[in-house]
């Protein structure tokens, strides 16, 4: 078995437009068949709903009679709804309430749970616990403990210090925290489980650098720490600020989008173009909508996948 | 590495500050404290939900807090399991979760074994056009997609309130390919080459070369398609919109109006009990598939 030759024969694979009866005996067919699943599963159901989209955005579909071309026209239509801005800033705020609640807490909880030098499984498991839980029976568990009367779970507690009751999701200023507290729960245990995998990259060198500088806990964690997970910090923020401008099932189990429009996301308000009773059926102006939320996101996307690809190889 | 002074496996504090009384103290309360956070704060809720599964309802109402039932009312978990027909949607959810599962093991292996593998001409091109859906948020293909189901092309013949209008879309996943694809990837090429020259076409390339080398990646995928699938709620609302067709999470909502407290929150348990079980027995690669999330998801 010479193997140097092989990868050598590999590697100049510099090859001359074959026949077909060349092509299907050195294996071009059966690779097509193994390509198969990919090329029409994605075909279909990714790749053409992708190019679709853009289509439905500048036509106007009700399934009914054939598509018509409307221009901009279902553009305008988003841009002109009042509840567009609505929609934005509840989306924004949601992010922001997000990264208040989401951001800090599973760093310090991370930073900490890397030091615990006996079952640490532990506290990971129990971190991540959350996560596992479905997500729909997560929101509706909490909108028990949610209960606006004074015998609520969460009342009851606010109650031994004389505080409430609070009618946490029917009250347009709180409903919105509630919904971001009870998703930063569901969420933030794999935040925590990425940090600690970035922690345990912090070469234990430079740890031992800043003593032998003098450095105190603090000096560490600040100059040490962080700037070593400046990286995947940056990563967490925007899958975080990705995940956020998506949100639908809070809102949509929660609250419905109320009280009074108080906790309408971007993408209650294309899910109620496209589906919801009276106003649904409006697919192009959810299209439309989809495109400007996704280009927004796109950008996001864009920057994280170059953070990623710089970061892995350093 | 081992030129530090205090071994390998120091952490932010060092050894020797270990061995100060006031440092041990320190951090060692603030672990405590934490590890009380955790429990009250992530298994809290859970074990509140088991009791309240074994209360009545009004029990639940009235005194919320209190640590025990007052009788272990083991009927609501039957109540919820036979009268309210959880038994039909939790079938729904397994077969759901298996046909998603089978279908993106299907994608992501032949697609990622071709890709960095078998290296036809078109790779570069397809791996280009899987690698851009990555950057396409989910939302883009909501409408079009419940489109596509409504006349999918070829069969033209509506998908909807079929398990297929799941299990096709699901095998989508740019993130499985990438993973698969970059797990192939580091295998060594010897080893392909070595088949090649006994006889092994593609298929047992696949079969029998490459598959049984990439056990651990394939759990990591797996588990992470099953749990995807079981908590998956908008798409399977938007396309399966017969009762007798939709899995738990679809069904939640609609039971939560029509139930009694106690039943309900018997059948919240049940639908939860599996994914947490799976969790405690395969832990590590769930753990470890999302500190890979972490590096290849968005």
């Amino acid at each position: 078995m010479d193997s140097t030759n092989t990868v050598r024969h590999d590697g100049k694979q510099g090859r001359a437009r074959p026949s077909p009866v060349t092509w299907v005996r050195s294996g071009g067919l059966s690779t097509l068949v193994l390509a198969a699943p990919l090329l029409l599963i994605f075909g279909v159901f990714s790749w053409y709903p992708i190019v679709r989209s853009v289509l439905m955005s500048v036509q106007h579909t009700n399934l009914v009679q054939p598509a018509t071309w409307v221009g901009l026209d279902n553009f305008r239509t988003v841009l002109s709804d009042p509840l567009l801005g609505t929609a934005i800033r509840n989306t924004v705020w949601f992010a922001v309430l997000a990264l208040v609640f989401g951001y800090p807490v599973p760093l310090a909880a991370a930073v900490l749970m890397s030091e615990v030098r006996r079952a640490r499984g532990i506290f990971s498991a129990l971190a991540y616990l959350p996560v596992v839980v479905p997500p729909v029976v997560a929101v509706l568990l909490w909108k028990v403990f949610y209960d606006a009367s004074d015998t609520g779970l969460f009342n009851e507690v606010f109650g031994w210090f004389h505080l409430g009751p609070y009618p946490f999701l029917q009250d347009e200023h709180w409903a919105m925290p509630s919904l971001v507290v009870e998703s930063t729960w569901a969420n933030a245990g794999s935040t925590v489980i990425i940090y600690l995998a970035a922690l345990t990259s912090v070469s234990p060198d430079l740890y031992d650098a800043a003593e032998v500088d003098g450095a105190g806990l603090w000096t560490k964690v600040w100059h040490v720490t962080l700037p070593q997970l400046r990286g995947v910090l940056f990563i967490t923020l925007i899958l975080q600020v990705i995940g956020t401008a998506q949100v639908f099932l809070e809102p949509y189990l929660f609250t419905g989008g109320g009280p009074d429009n108080a906790t309408l996301t971007v993408l209650l308000l294309i899910y109620n173009y496209a589906f919801a009773g009276s106003l649904g059926g409006d697919y192009g102006a959810a299209a439309a909508l989809s495109l400007m939320l996704a280009a927004v996101l796109a950008v996001l996307s864009a920057v994280y996948f170059r953070a990623t690809r710089s970061w892995s190889t350093t | 590495m081992t030129t530090s002074t205090d071994g390998p496996d120091r952490g932010l504090v060092s050894p020797r500050d270990w061995r100060r009384p006031s440092v041990r103290l320190t951090m060692t309360s603030l672990q405590v404290m934490l590890l009380g956070i955790l429990v009250i704060g992530a298994l809290g809720p859970l074990l509140w939900l088991v009791k309240a599964s074994l209360s009545t309802t009004q029990e639940v109402l009235r005194d919320p807090l209190s640590l025990w039932p007052d009788g272990t009312h083991w009927s609501n978990l039957g109540d919820a399991w036979s009268n309210i027909h959880l038994d039909l949607y939790f079938r729904n959810t397994v077969e759901i979760a298996i046909g998603s599962w089978l279908m993106q093991m299907l994608v992501a292996t032949t697609g990622g074994f071709v890709l960095s593998v078998l290296r036809p001409r078109y790779a570069g091109v397809v791996n280009g056009l899987v690698m851009a859906t990555l950057f396409v948020p989910a939302v883009v293909l909501l409408i079009p997609l419940y489109l596509t189901i409504l006349d999918p092309p070829l069969v033209h013949h509506s998908l909807i309130n079929s398990f297929w209008a799941v299990w096709l879309p699901a095998g989508a996943s740019a993130f499985n390919v990438v993973v698969m694809k970059r797990f192939f990837d580091n295998l060594p090429r010897e080893v392909f080459e070595a088949a090649r020259v006994d006889g092994a076409g593609p298929f047992r390339l696949l079969w029998s070369v490459a598959l049984p080398m990439s056990r651990p990646v394939l759990g990591v995928v797996s588990v992470f398609a099953v749990l995807a699938a079981w908590k998956d709620f908008l798409w399977p609302l938007l396309v399966l919109q017969n009762p007798d067709k939709q899995p738990l999470s679809v069904r939640l909502p609609t039971l939560q109006q029509t139930t009694q407290l106690d039943v309900f929150l018997a059948a919240l348990l049940l639908s939860t009990a599996l994914p947490i079980v799976a969790f405690l027995i395969f832990q590590r690669a769930f753990l470890r598939g999302t500190g890979l999330g972490g590096a290849v998801k968005g």
